[in-house]
């Protein structure tokens, strides 16, 4: 097999890698940038993740699996918000305690109905969201360098990635040319600002983290429906915090999102490719280095050595009509 | 007399046990700047914050231009033609002009044509008004004045026909304060009606037709500007002989205690706001700075307690050098014989969530008298707090009790106990009444007389010049940064107003 | 805000909330007991007397207990100074590559009564440098102390699985652990407390000698935070960072002396099932006890007393779901990370969002119980 082919190969597993991350972690950049801090994307994606598999089993749909992965995920995320913005508990706490009962729900739930060792039965092919293949894909196959870029990097993907990737310029349009945006991105600076405009914050913040909860939901969808063919428990596997580091390492921004996903997707990519054998000239890389590769690059950015990340003003900071 | 703009009848409002807004009653007239004047806290920003629709009377009628208005939310009030530029400007830091122009009041879904209709909108405000600002540039990178300005345009922007302005001048320069005058008189004679509060009076002789005076959450008073005095509001306001007169005795300076050399101070965003200051302190006298608020008082008091980082300059302290620049800390300050009473009591004077017998140790918490080695003496230190207790006579006298269940001037008096009686040599104390009672205030006056008549150096920084001039034996003024002049304790309310307006530099100037 | 957090008595806002919290907690984890379709109080019986009906049950809840308490502890001191350490977990797992070290180079020679203390050291220590650089990030380069945890209890993680796969394995050996330790490393059990209480022998339970250790680190932590200068700055930093800087409180020094107090009893944490149960160092055995920290801390209110009580309860949850899970199939041991979710989420996140409720019931009873009669809305 020449470099060519490998490259092609390890970057069409680098942009399936990439996906659950990109999708999480544009959930996680409506809900800072209005000012809500959100480490439960774990938790909501998991949930997101078990809920579509069920639902897609159970009714023999790949579409209601997604509509109930949402449904679920959104419900997480209004909890987040109902302990965040209606009660100003703190943000952190509520993140952590959904990341748990998510975590524990879904294997007991799941071995409650499905007696699968908190597994869901495995989905048949028309209960999963199949290869999208572009025309004249096939065709182009022995084009040398278009031929393989084309057939196997642009097609041969299922729905949901083309999803996520137009995610990150509809969310960059939204944030940035509609008065939604705007008002989302001034309540999560400051808050006082939007409400003495005549716009309630309680709302405004609600409205992100149901954008959160519908994202994160389709990232647990991806995970069960597209990347499987059913929930395993656990399944989300720090992928909700890889895309929270991704978020930072972003910067909060939806084009600098999708390249800080394909980064840390493509370290995976590469991570299992390699399985511990020899790189030129570093020689043997330990698989667990490359894994950890994502969170000591996002430690490194926060710390301020290569460039300094700085998070929505508002964010953490319950909103209080001050006396 | 033109038709009432508007009108609140019968308005009152309660948080918890504070009742703030007591059956005030109030017009205004169209086409008229009125102004409210009042102490901090009579409850001047609560009354425009419920016709602003910020919060909501617990009973009273509001009325616009004559008709009865529901005014629940902001947005009412907005409807309603009411605008209101804050204390604090409610502005997105890192959006531009424009965006914050149009926040809240966007056109439609998108953002193009809201932009594009704001931005003509603003170029024909800016020709009627005089409010030149850049609509592309960032609220951060603006001055404060501009900043405000900003502020007004939102309102002009919704349609506001009657504009409130909430201490607008606190945070001007005073060239400043005089353009945003101007455009407040132009705006009054396009018709519109402006609600100026303050509590400054000269700014309500300069340009209020008429004033309504606020005191302890009631309306006492409303005079036409042009049939009343300085003197008349001002009893109106306090409802008390201004001017407290302190007994004291002909001050005997001693040696130089704290000296400060060509001082500068920038704050967190750069700017410069102590400049090139100067001064001595010496033992058995209180210096006294004055000074509109904002005009670097509290960077001075900051940097001279090690708080805050000076950029450049030199002090001593006992004739032996400190290092404001860096190496100073509060803690090493404390230990040389330096206290320091804070401006802001509630978050750097005091823990409010501690017992009032920790507060008492705070920042003297390294004092062996308080420890048996690594361990907190607490039988000492609830000894030591009862007996600053009784000597400040502080209620109610239980040093168990919660900080924050003290009143404003029972917490002072436990900051002041706890600087005072550690015996420094040289105090500097911020704002030392405010958010004071009048009870309160001579006992804390008479302590720092009596600190300077047992020979200590004290310096006083005070916003409230009728304090300032009580206590001082020197006072220097300060105004943008700088020292602008000094005077004795005989020197004229008027003097001093002038010094502190920045009058003789700007004449030099011009 | 101020009007709805009037004042209670004190017993209400220190007892009775939380209980109402908690119980909130278990009642919503009973309605998913339903949801697998079983009954929820034949479940809660049978969690009770699994854990408490037998002295083998004591003994296990109380093995549990004991990891808690260090990690529950670990979070609370961090709290005091306003600073949440999410990363006990990680500070945990790290900690027992120092017990690895230490217990296999002298396991064959010392006793474990001076093996101990030296395990103890090297615990604390790994765990204690562990929390040391996101503390550092924090106190010089302003990075948010939360996440930093979080990454590091990954990066930790995926340090101790190269440990344990590629360094630390004994050649030849499937498992990716450590060899089994020798006597000297095995620490002594203290079944024999509960059996003088009049229960029969227990034959198989690990309670060992590490719950003293945890005892007398919740008495220190009583000390250090409320009778010592240091746990003086730590509050003060902690309730106001502007009256710690006035109060000369160097911030550096504060954030990374109590970081590193608090990730010492992380590291403690892992003494426990490590030297007292497993008598190795395996793959993930810390399990999330790390994270059971964060619900001790929360719902025993930072207080070691309350954390040593709340560590009985997860203690209890963690025993008794064990024998929950024999008796009723559906009900695995992950009902117990519901009920910590739950709790986190009861007792932290919502922790105020029945005080009105209970101010307003105070104050029909008796107007004068609480401080003030009227509750304004909205301010």
């Amino acid at each position: 097999m020449d470099f060519f082919d490998v490259a092609v190969q390890t970057l069409d597993s680098t942009v399936r890698l990439s996906v659950p991350l990109l999708l999480a972690c544009l959930a996680g950049l409506y809900s800072e940038r209005s000012g809500i801090f959100d480490i439960g994307l774990e938790g909501k994606m998991l949930a997101g993740a078990f809920a579509s598999a069920a639902a897609a089993s159970v009714f023999h749909s790949a579409w209601i699996g997604l509509g109930m992965g949402i449904l679920i995920s959104v419900a997480l995320a209004l909890v987040h918000g109902f302990a965040s913005i209606t009660h100003r508990g703190n943000q952190i706490v509520s993140g952590v305690a959904i990341n748990f009962v998510a975590a524990g729900s879904t294997i007991i739930l799941g071995q409650a109905w499905f007696k699968q060792g908190g597994r869901t039965p495995a989905l048949a092919p028309g209960e999963r969201f199949e290869a999208i293949v572009f025309p004249g894909a096939d065709a182009v196959r022995g084009v040398p360098i278009l031929g393989p870029i084309y057939s196997e990097l642009l097609s041969g993907h299922s729905l949901l990635v083309y999803i996520a990737f137009l995610a990150v310029p509809f969310t960059w349009w939204v944030l940035f040319r509609t008065r939604f945006g705007l008002r989302l991105r001034a309540v999560g600076e400051n808050p006082a600002a939007v409400d003495t405009a005549g716009i309630s914050v309680e709302w405004l913040r609600y409205r992100a983290v149901i954008c959160t909860g519908i994202l994160t939901g389709i990232a647990g969808a991806y995970l069960a429906m597209v990347q499987n063919a059913g929930f395993v428990k656990d399944m989300t596997a720090g992928k909700g915090f890889i895309a929270l580091a991704a978020l930072i390492f972003a910067k909060w921004k939806p084009v600098n999102a999708m390249f800080a996903c394909l980064l840390f997707g493509f370290l995976d990519a590469i991570a299992i490719r390699l399985q511990g054998s020899p790189l030129p000239v570093i020689g043997r890389v330990p698989v667990q280095f490359m894994q950890a590769l994502p969170y000591v690059l996002t430690v490194v950015l926060l710390a301020g050595f290569i460039g300094k990340a700085i998070p929505p003003r508002a964010g953490g900071v319950p909103y209080v009509k001050e006396r | 007399m033109a038709e009432a703009a508007i009108e609140l009848i019968g308005i009152n409002k309660s948080f918890g046990p504070v009742h703030a807004n007591r059956d005030i009653n109030l017009e205004v007239a169209r086409g008229t700047i009125h102004g409210i004047v009042g102490e901090n806290g009579a409850g001047k920003s609560t009354l425009m914050s419920i016709l602003y629709g910020f919060y909501q009377a617990d009973s009273g009628e509001i009325k616009v231009n004559g008709k009865p208005a529901s005014i629940k939310t902001s947005n009412d009030a907005i409807a309603a033609g009411i605008g209101m530029v804050h204390q604090h400007f409610m502005l997105v830091d890192n959006f531009t002009v424009l965006e914050n122009v149009i926040l809240g009041a966007e056109s439609n879904a998108l953002l193009n044509s809201s932009i594009a209709k704001a931005r003509s909108e603003l170029v024909r405000l800016e020709r009627e008004y005089g409010l030149q600002v850049n609509p592309d540039a960032l609220i951060e990178e603006l001055p404060v004045g501009l900043q405000q300005r900003v502020e007004i345009l939102k309102a002009l922007y919704r349609g506001a026909e009657i504009l409130i302005l909430d201490e607008p001048t606190g945070v001007l320069t005073p060239a400043e304060a005089d353009h945003l005058f101007r455009i407040l008189k132009q705006l009054k004679e396009q018709g519109k009606t402006v609600v100026l509060i303050t509590h400054k009076l000269r700014e309500i002789m300069a340009i209020t037709d008429t004033v309504s005076v606020m005191r302890q959450g009631t309306m006492v008073a409303t005079r036409e500007t042009a049939r009343t005095t300085v003197e008349e509001l001002a009893e109106l306001m306090v409802g008390r002989r201004v001017l407290l007169r302190v007994d004291k005795g002909e001050a005997k300076p001693g040696a130089v205690k704290l000296s400060v050399k060509n001082l500068v101070v920038r704050d967190s965003r750069g700017v410069t706001m102590v400049d090139d200051v100067s001064f001595d302190v010496r033992a058995g006298e209180i210096v006294g700075i004055a000074g509109v608020a904002g005009n670097g008082q509290s960077e001075l008091l900051e940097a001279i307690s090690g708080i805050r980082n000076a950029v450049s300059g030199s002090a001593t302290l006992d004739g032996k050098p400190i290092d404001l620049t860096g190496a100073a800390d509060p803690g090493e300050l404390r230990e040389r014989g330096l206290a320091h009473v804070p401006e802001d009591r509630h978050h750097v004077g005091l823990v409010l969530a501690f017992e009032e017998n920790e507060n008492s140790i705070l920042g003297y918490h390294d004092d062996p008298r308080y420890l048996k080695g690594p361990l907190l003496n607490i039988d000492a230190i609830l000894a030591d707090a009862k007996d600053k207790i009784e000597k400040y006579d502080i209620r109610p006298s239980n040093p168990r009790l919660k900080t924050a269940n003290f009143s404003g001037g029972n917490q002072q008096k436990i900051v002041l106990a706890r600087e005072i009686e550690q015996d420094p040599g040289v105090l500097i104390v911020g704002q030392p009444t405010r958010g004071v009672d009048v009870g309160a205030i001579e006992f804390i006056h008479k302590r720092l007389i009596a600190m300077r008549d047992a020979g200590k150096a004290v310096l006083l920084v005070s916003v409230e010049l009728d304090e300032i001039r009580s206590l001082s034996d020197r006072i220097l003024v300060m105004f943008a940064g700088r020292i602008v002049g000094e005077r004795g304790p005989e020197a004229g309310e008027g003097e001093l107003g002038l010094l502190m307006a920045g009058v003789e530099r700007k004449e030099a100037a011009e | 805000m101020s009007v709805p957090y009037a004042k209670l008595p004190a017993w209400a806002d220190y007892g009775l909330i939380p209980l109402v919290n908690l119980a909130v907690a278990f009642i919503v984890a009973g309605l998913v007991v339903l949801l697998v379709g079983e009954n929820p109080f034949r479940a809660a019986v049978i969690l009770v007397e699994g854990a408490f009906g037998r002295g083998q049950g004591i003994a296990y809840t109380l093995f549990y207990a004991t990891t808690f308490i260090f990690s529950g502890l670990s979070v609370a001191v961090a709290f005091h100074c306003g600073l949440f350490n999410i990363g006990g977990e990680g500070q945990g797992y790290i900690a027992g590559l120092g017990i690895a070290i230490v217990c296999l180079s002298l396991d064959s020679v010392l006793p474990w009564y001076l093996l101990f203390p030296i395990a103890i050291a090297a615990a604390a220590l790994f765990g204690a440098l562990w929390a040391l650089i996101p503390a550092w990030l924090q106190a010089r380069r302003g990075s948010h102390i939360v996440i930093t945890t979080i990454m590091f209890n990954f990066i930790a993680a995926s340090i101790m699985v190269y440990m344990l796969v590629d360094v630390i394995k004994p050649i030849g050996a499937m498992a990716p652990q450590t060899r089994n330790f020798l006597d000297g490393a095995q620490l002594p059990k203290l079944n024999w407390l509960i059996e003088l209480f009049g229960f029969a022998k227990i034959r198989s339970a690990p309670f060992n000698i590490s719950f003293i250790l945890a005892l007398v680190m919740a008495w220190l932590v009583w000390l250090l935070v409320w009778r010592t200068k240091l746990g003086y700055e730590m509050r003060t930093y902690g309730f106001s960072p502007k009256a710690a800087r006035y109060a000369g409180i160097s911030e550096t020094r504060i954030i990374l002396v109590t970081m590193m107090i608090s990730g010492a009893l992380s590291g403690m944490m892992a003494l426990n099932p490590t030297m007292g149960d497993q008598h190795n160092v395996a793959l993930d055995f810390v399990s999330g006890a790390g994270f059971v920290g964060i619900a001790v801390a929360l719902m025993g209110r930072s207080h070691p007393v309350g954390i040593v009580l709340a560590s009985i309860l997860f203690g209890m949850l963690y025993q008794g779901g064990a024998e929950l899970s024999f008796e009723m199939p559906n009900i695995s041991r992950d009902m117990i990370v519901i009920i910590q979710g739950l709790v986190i989420l009861f007792a932290g996140a919502l922790e105020h969002m029945f005080r009105p409720a209970i101010q307003a019931l105070f104050a029909s009873l008796s107007p004068k119980s609480v401080g003030m009669a009227q509750a304004g809305k909205g301010a």
